[in-house]
């Protein structure tokens, strides 16, 4: 079998950093491949690479045995390499049909093109409307969208980046049948992730990438999870222990809350009730776009409710700015690290401050204490090992990861009796999101209640006591995790999406 | 009063030649907006477009090629613009200001010995026997050649922006920049020809000012027709035919204003010379009450800055 697609020797460097270093690796036509590792890995500079957005600095590649240097995504396109990205490349404001025109070499006249939409789309399996504006679908659904895009053009390798991170678990199943429907036809897939078990259940063969360099190849059949996360990670890794702790009386209540969102393309909440218990982890999974971030605003008291509908420690809070939340010992962190969590160009001191000034004392007749700042700065970056030369470096430079650590660990020193946090390990690599998990842990057992928003379900098993799914905007009943399935949380999650496919 | 002076087609013929200039500047605004670029420098480059048209119209006896120069002074000073935002990513508002500052003040100076002199004529549509029907001769068929074309460039623009892949490609770069890039598109190239364009639209519309409308130069002539033009982007939510409306609309608040005035109405000057930047102000506070549907027709990247980070 000759290799549709080899790669010999690429390097990449950027400033200070070398993304790829001397990799080398083949795929076979029809095969599924995977391509694992860390963030930062160097997985998604090499994909560029192979989609021409990047030049590599030197190596080379070849595409049937032909050398290939696209030197843009066109070139690429043309030679039948496409491409699905992990934040999707859609535009919210544009329908189907125009989305996928954008990204094709020669789109067809709108009417050939909706026809061919619907003949490809019944074909594999991926049911989607042409005229139905982006803004408006699921993430399932525009998964479907940039797919479709992909295959109207006959590829002969696919790139998929990160494709399941925002998928149900019944949606995934969708995808990888989709996918070995094309693999049985001769089509190549380089699939990206860092989730072990899909790479088991879907990928032939795995090169595994560490800072930039092949560290192992592998047939994920004959792996455990563990073993190739370990090869990932270059370490052995610990998993946060659960404490069982005894739940005591309510601290955060949320009656019948109804929310309507400011973004157009936001999801209203409807309906939200639920208690949160001393000691308690509740996980709220869901996919995103379903209500998380109004959730999180509504809680956080960035949108105003009626004064009922939240109540801390019996007292209704609905009324109240995030600043008296604080101070009443609620505190949140929300997913956008830079410019939600943190100001990106402000020192590590100065956003230390922002959120911590009322509780820490920071303060006296609206003067900064210096003193105390620089001090509850190097508090954060000391417990939750921040890597960053400073306190006085800004947001900004630091990675995602170390940025994460220092946003949860400036809420979590502050000593909540609430704790609200979404996405806490989103783009976090596997040993700082560890971190990140027991600290939360940590908290819980210490007595305080915490509520974690999340789509990854397998952070949420691991770590919460009761688990609810937000599916447009409702809430469903919190259930104890203890003895739930994967299956049966994809369906609370997607019900309606399965039935129709 | 006397409002009998008042006729109504020739209300709203002087109406359709106020609008003229603030609808040119107008929609080459829009297709700058819809590539996701904030040019607040369309007075600036009003006003420029209207010495440039001037000064080569009076050189040269010819209206025609006055509005060439004019077209090419508004794209040369916006290509100013482009190369400060598009390359050295400086801030879109800052800089559009300063444009407008830079043009305002340059113009002055270039049209320093040109203050007084009449322009040649700009010709006008003259077809025996459909011109002189009254009232719809001279409601459509005997404006100045420019009405018409504005007219057209409006047509040409909605065609462009919603039906050829061209104008799906320039609004994918307005929409989300790091998509279009990821797709191959060159959404620097784009921004900049859109950024051109919109400087040739304003230039068009000031020398309209100076040739057509007054006609003659004065310092500042603009007197903030090119304020009135970004509003009305907003105003037509980004859609080319409402520009139409809007553009009629402010252009004959303004007509009305004049003739009241010459009416002898009862009213002080300065309440109706204030009324259409009363009105633009009442029509933005409508218009973005509702802010979910406003926010869904705006450019979602809308004066960000584009960097190419890969």
């Amino acid at each position: 079998m000759t290799a549709l697609l080899s790669l010999l020797g690429l390097t990449k460097a950027y400033p200070g950093v070398i993304a790829n270093d001397d990799v080398s690796f083949e795929i076979g036509p029809g095969e599924i491949h995977a391509l694992l590792g860390e963030n930062g890995a160097g997985k998604s500079t090499l994909v560029k690479m192979i989609y021409g957005l990047v030049k590599p600095d030197s190596g080379t590649m070849m595409l049937h045995g032909a050398p290939f240097a696209p030197p843009e995504p066109r070139a690429a396109r043309a030679s039948g390499v496409a491409m699905v990205f992990q934040h999707f490349s859609l535009f919210d404001a544009l329908t189907v049909a125009e989305n996928i025109a954008l990204g094709m070499e020669n789109a067809p006249e709108t009417a050939d093109l909706t026809q061919r939409i619907i003949e490809v789309s019944g074909k594999y399996g991926l049911t989607i409307d042409p005229f139905r504006m982006v803004g408006d679908l699921s993430a399932g659904e525009r998964q479907r969208v940039e797919i479709v895009r992909c295959l109207l053009q006959n590829p002969k390798m696919l790139i998929m980046d990160e494709p399941t991170s925002v998928l149900t678990p019944q949606e995934v199943e969708v995808l990888f049948k989709t996918l070995r429907l094309l693999s049985d036809e001769g089509t190549s897939i380089l699939y990206i992730s860092h989730k072990l078990d899909e790479i088991k259940a879907l990928c032939e063969h795995a090169t595994i990438l560490r800072r930039g360099k092949v560290v192992g190849t592998c047939v994920p059949k004959d792996e455990t999870a563990k073993s190739m996360a370990e090869m990932m990670v270059g370490e052995t890794l610990r998993t946060p222990k659960k404490h069982y702790t005894r739940h005591g009386a309510a601290l955060l209540e949320l009656h019948n809350l109804w929310l309507q969102s400011k973004d157009p393309f936001g999801t209203s909440l409807k309906e939200i009730t639920f208690n949160l218990h001393e000691g308690e982890v509740l996980g709220v999974g869901g996919v995103a776009g379903n209500g998380q971030d109004e959730l999180l605003l509504a809680i956080s008291g960035e949108e105003l409710t009626p004064p009922h509908a939240i109540q801390l420690k019996g007292e209704d809070i609905g009324q109240l700015g995030p600043n008296p939340r604080r101070e009443r010992g609620l505190l949140t962190a929300p997913e956008e690290r830079l410019g939600h969590a943190a100001a990106p160009d402000m020192s590590l001191s100065e956003n230390a401050f922002l959120t911590g000034a009322m509780r820490q004392n920071l303060t006296s007749n609206g003067m900064i204490k210096t003193a105390a700042t620089l001090a509850f700065a190097r508090d954060i970056i000391e417990k939750f090992d921040v890597r960053t030369p400073g306190t006085e470096n800004t947001a900004r430079s630091l990675s995602g990861g170390n940025l994460q650590k220092f946003v949860i660990g400036r809420e979590i020193l502050q000593k909540p009796d609430v704790f609200v946090v979404n996405q806490p390990t989103w783009g976090v690599d596997a040993a700082a999101a560890a971190d990140i998990r027991s600290a939360i842990l940590d908290l819980a057992t210490n007595g305080a209640a915490v509520l974690v928003i999340s789509q990854d379900l397998d952070e949420l098993m691991e770590i919460s006591d009761n688990i609810a799914i937000l599916s447009e905007g409702t809430l469903s009943a919190p259930r104890p995790t203890q003895g739930i399935t994967i299956e049966q949380i994809g369906l609370m999650m997607g019900g309606t999406e399965v039935e129709h496919v | 009063m006397d409002f009998s002076t008042i006729s109504s087609v020739s209300l709203i013929t002087s109406l359709m030649v106020a609008a003229t200039p603030i609808l040119l500047a107008a929609i080459g605004e829009l297709v700058v907006e819809k590539s996701g670029v904030l040019n607040l420098g369309v007075e600036g480059m009003m006003i420029i477009g209207a010495i440039c048209g001037f000064i080569v119209a009076v050189e040269t006896g010819s209206p025609w090629l006055g509005f060439l120069a004019a077209m090419a002074g508004g794209a040369a000073i916006s290509f100013i613009f482009a190369v400060l935002t598009q390359y050295m990513l400086t801030n879109q508002v800052a800089t559009g200001l300063a444009l407008t500052l830079f043009g305002l003040g340059f113009a002055a100076l270039l049209g320093h010995s040109y203050a007084g002199v009449k322009p040649p004529k700009f010709g006008h549509l003259d077809i025996p026997i459909l011109s002189d029907i009254p009232v719809i001769g001279p409601l459509i068929f005997s404006h100045d050649y420019m009405i018409y074309i504005s007219l057209i460039i409006i047509a040409a623009v909605w065609y462009f922006l919603t039906r050829t892949r061209g104008g799906l490609v320039l609004r994918a770069a307005g929409e989300n920049h790091d998509a279009a890039h990821a797709l191959g598109y060159k959404v620097i190239r784009i921004r900049i020809m859109a950024i051109l364009f919109g400087g040739a639209m304003a230039g068009l519309g000031g020398a309209y000012l100076s040739l057509v409308r007054v006609p003659q130069w004065t310092e500042g002539m603009t007197a903030g027709a090119g304020w009135i033009a970004l509003a009305l982007v907003v105003f037509a939510s980004w859609k080319p035919w409402r520009i139409i409306l809007g553009a009629y609309l402010f252009g004959g608040i303004t007509v009305l204003q004049l003739n009241l005035q010459a009416a002898g109405a009862n009213i002080p000057v300065a309440y109706l010379s204030m009324a259409p930047y009363l009105v633009t102000i009442i029509v933005l506070v409508i218009m973005s009450s509702d802010k979910k549907r406003a926010s869904l027709n705006a450019p979602a990247c809308l004066g960000r800055i584009f960097h190419a980070s890969s």
